[in-house]
């Protein structure tokens, strides 16, 4: 396959799975700011330009901290290269310009989504739609990665999409998780708390997971196996360790040249996930490790750029 | 308006319906007219529906490119068809001994048949091609050659078009929906196929690749998402089964020609490209170009790459040329010419410069360069003060301009507001040109919508209709 094409299809697939990973991150805010204190209200918002490493870029054009303005600026900004907006459009761009590498459902399903998103009426966005434009963001991001799934001839393009959809996931999980190190509980007190659960489980709702985490642990809210379930519990399709079994599945089927550092990495970060023990990734901290994850499916995303999709 | 006479595809001039249009006549009128009007919506839809996806490229402004379809056919009878084949092959055949000879021994011009500097200094003329031995010596690979039927009854080449002519996917798409729509109508007569066309055209390609090549890699070469034609880019390579690349995508490395894909270089034969001559390498021609590929040139001069069409056809196509071509003909291959040219006078002439000058408001003045209906003057349907202002442009560069009779281009029954009218077509066969000179029945018919309009171009309000050859 044309590195052009690859890179073309593998960004695609980033960036529909980041725009649902945006809505995620803005609905478990949304969530978050009904339980928290004025004082400890800016740190609430601050938490997803945090995780996003979008502050610095929020801040320039915004004088205040609102909800609102956050949700402006994470899912309608077009300046805002990752904010759900973008996110669509690119998505649709990068469909349209290998519209003939893909199937007719695949870029009709990225077309749609960006006709009626240019037709969403941004107040709605950021005042009382905000819960239903993040749900219709999810929709189409399912819809999208079902009808890939379900139509694309098994090859190279469907081995760089999934490629693209579950390093991006990872990441996005990864991020998610580490929401909880940015968020301030009023006092130490509050640790193990009323508001301390209400936090774990938004967080544990945004990925879908409250349910499963019921039924996997019949337990109590604890920290450390939210922190299990989202890093090491391979059976939820969000977790750290779900995301690698696909993303070395799909490594092992593209067949390249000079590809071993990518790969080689790749099945690093699998096996190490595989291996973990929660217990000691809090000794070292969660934020820490976190942040080694991050940095490591960072790397893992330029390798595969030199070894498939051609110069940045 | 042009009015006067013209040629009636369907109706013969008793008014009887032509032996080869009975079957659609019939048709036409069993079948109640609402199910025509709905199928008509039906077509609309589906092209639309279509279309969007066809017509979305390209556009960021968003506006679409969706060429209007008329679903009533044009319908040439076969041995009327295979006599235009027979003229089709026996022009391109000279003009591609044409090109040969003036990038070789230039025997034409020694003869003086055509004058040198005419050639010479023309601007497609590429002096990189002297001595370029090409596989099977084909330069124009695809060529599209314009026909218009005169109220003689005679067919006319008005242009031929040997660089990148464009539009066959439009021929095969149009065949396509009316199957779909129509599928009693091809029940009732043999209307001869035209699918196998991208077949020929791979087959055409691979025929040409450099003689080392055992299985040659064939590649389309677009400018982009953003030209006009990729949806015919896209669409030909993906019914080739080939690559579509662009520029990019391509690098030389020890004398051949590369693609970079996932799993490393792999080696092009074969580019079809649909980039124009002066884009196709920055180390060769335009340097601002960023749709070719460095170092092109060198291979394709080391026969390591071949490119259809070849570099430096323009020089045959281009209008002060085309007098000339009857004249190859006898020339090259000793034949009387099968297809009529139009009469044509040259400005540079001062002869013919000075009839021009007198009988504009009778003539179509062309620029030798212009293409898609621009830089043209129809006299009989242009206003005084047009013609006065074109007169000064001519009389500035007459070396630039030609002027043909205004021919009445034939006209054909097709589907307007007002329910059904004649309207004016032309007719563009692609004859593919390697180590055969293959082509398919009929060509694309492009009508010109507008009542009277001569202009069939799709730039300027021109439809397109089904082409038949029937037996």
């Amino acid at each position: 396959m044309l590195s052009r094409v690859a890179d073309r299809i593998f960004w695609m697939s980033r960036q529909m799975e980041r725009a649902e990973n945006m809505a995620r991150i803005l609905g478990v805010t949304s969530n978050l700011v009904l339980f928290g204190t004025r004082d400890v209200q800016e740190q609430n918002l601050l938490a997803p330009l945090a995780i996003t490493e979008t502050e610095e870029a929020y801040r320039a054009q915004h004088h205040e901290l609102t909800l609102r303005e956050l949700i402006e600026f994470m899912a309608l900004d077009e300046k805002n290269p990752s904010s759900i907006y973008s996110c669509l459009k690119w998505a649709r761009e990068n469909a349209h310009a290998v519209r003939w590498q893909i199937t007719s459902e695949m870029w009709e399903t990225l077309n749609a989504t960006w006709i009626e998103m240019r037709a969403i009426p941004r107040g709605r966005v950021t005042g009382a739609g905000a819960t239903q434009f993040f749900d219709w963001v999810k929709e189409r991001s399912h819809l999208f990665r079902g009808v890939t799934y379900g139509t694309i001839v098994r090859g190279e393009a469907f081995n760089f999409s999934r490629l693209g959809t579950f390093l991006e996931r990872a990441d996005n999980t990864a991020r998610i998780l580490d929401v909880k190190y940015h968020i301030l509980l009023p006092s130490v007190e509050d640790v193990g708390g009323a508001l301390d659960y209400y936090q774990w489980a938004a967080l544990l709702r945004s990925v879908s997971s409250f349910e499963t985490y019921r039924t996997l642990y019949r337990d109590q809210i604890f920290p450390i196996k939210v922190a299990h379930l989202l890093i090491l519990e391979r059976r939820m399709p969000r977790s750290l360790a779900a995301c690698f079994d696909q993303v070395k599945e799909a490594m092992g089927r593209i067949r390249g040249q000079s590809d071993s550092a990518a790969k080689r990495l790749a099945y690093e970060l699998h096996a190490r996930l595989s291996y973990a023990d929660i217990e000691e990734v809090f000794q070292g901290g969660l934020h820490e490790y976190l942040d080694g994850v991050l940095a490591d499916i960072s790397e893992l995303g330029s390798r595969i750029q030199r070894a498939y999709l051609g110069a940045v | 308006m042009v009015k006067g006479r013209h040629y009636d595809e369907m109706h013969g001039a008793d008014g009887g319906v032509r032996a080869h249009f009975r079957a659609l006549a019939d048709w036409l009128a069993e079948t109640p007219a609402d199910r025509v009007a709905e199928k008509r919506r039906e077509a609309d839809l589906l092209f639309h529906r279509v279309g969007i996806t066809f017509a979305v490229y390209g556009d960021d402004a968003g506006a679409e490119r969706l060429i209007p379809f008329d679903t009533i056919p044009r319908v040439i009878p076969k041995a009327e068809w295979d006599e235009l084949a027979k003229g089709l092959r026996q022009r391109v055949s000279a003009l591609n001994r044409f090109l040969h000879d003036i990038y070789h021994g230039q025997e034409i011009l020694k003869a003086g048949v055509i004058p040198a500097e005419q050639v010479l200094t023309n601007e497609a003329y590429q002096v990189s091609m002297l001595g370029l031995e090409l596989p099977h010596r084909i330069y124009s690979h695809v060529a599209g050659i314009d026909l218009i039927r005169h109220d003689d009854g005679k067919y006319y080449v008005l242009e031929d078009n040997l660089r990148t002519p464009s539009g066959v996917s439009y021929m095969l798409e149009n065949r396509k929906m009316m199957m779909r729509l129509f599928p009693e109508l091809f029940a009732r007569q043999h209307v001869h196929p035209v699918e196998h066309y991208p077949g020929l055209l791979l087959e055409t390609l691979r025929a040409v690749a450099p003689p080392a090549a055992r299985d040659p890699v064939v590649a389309v070469l677009t400018p982009g998402q953003y030209n006009s034609a990729y949806f015919e880019h896209a669409f030909l390579a993906q019914q080739m089964g080939v690559e579509l690349v662009e520029g990019p995508d391509l690098f030389v490395k020890d004398g051949f020609l590369h693609m970079r894909t996932t799993s490393g270089p792999q080696r092009v034969d074969v580019i079809y490209r649909r980039v124009d001559d002066a884009f196709l390498d920055p180390l060769a021609f335009r340097q601002d170009s960023l749709l070719g590929v460095p170092g092109l040139l060198s291979v394709y001069r080391a026969g390591n790459v071949a490119l259809a069409n070849a570099i430096g056809t323009g020089v045959a196509d281009d209008k002060s040329t085309y007098p000339y071509v009857p004249e190859m003909i006898r020339f090259y291959l000793g034949e009387e010419p099968i297809l009529e040219n139009v009469p044509t006078w040259q400005c540079k002439r001062p002869d013919d410069l000075e009839y021009v000058l007198e009988k504009m408001d009778e003539l179509v003045v062309k620029e030798v360069q212009g293409s898609g209906g621009y830089g043209m003057l129809i006299g009989p349907a242009a206003k005084k003060a047009e013609i006065e202002s074109f007169r000064a442009r001519v009389r500035a560069n007459p070396a630039n301009y030609i002027a043909q009779p205004t021919l009445s281009l034939s006209t054909c029954p097709t589907f307007v507001e007002s329910g059904m009218a004649p309207r004016h077509v032309d007719l563009r066969p692609y004859v593919l040109s390697g180590k055969e000179v293959k082509l398919v029945p009929g060509g694309l018919t492009r009508v010109a919508l507008r009542e009277g309009s001569l202009v069939v171009n799709s730039s300027q309000g021109g439809g397109t209709k089904d082409t038949w050859v029937v037996d």
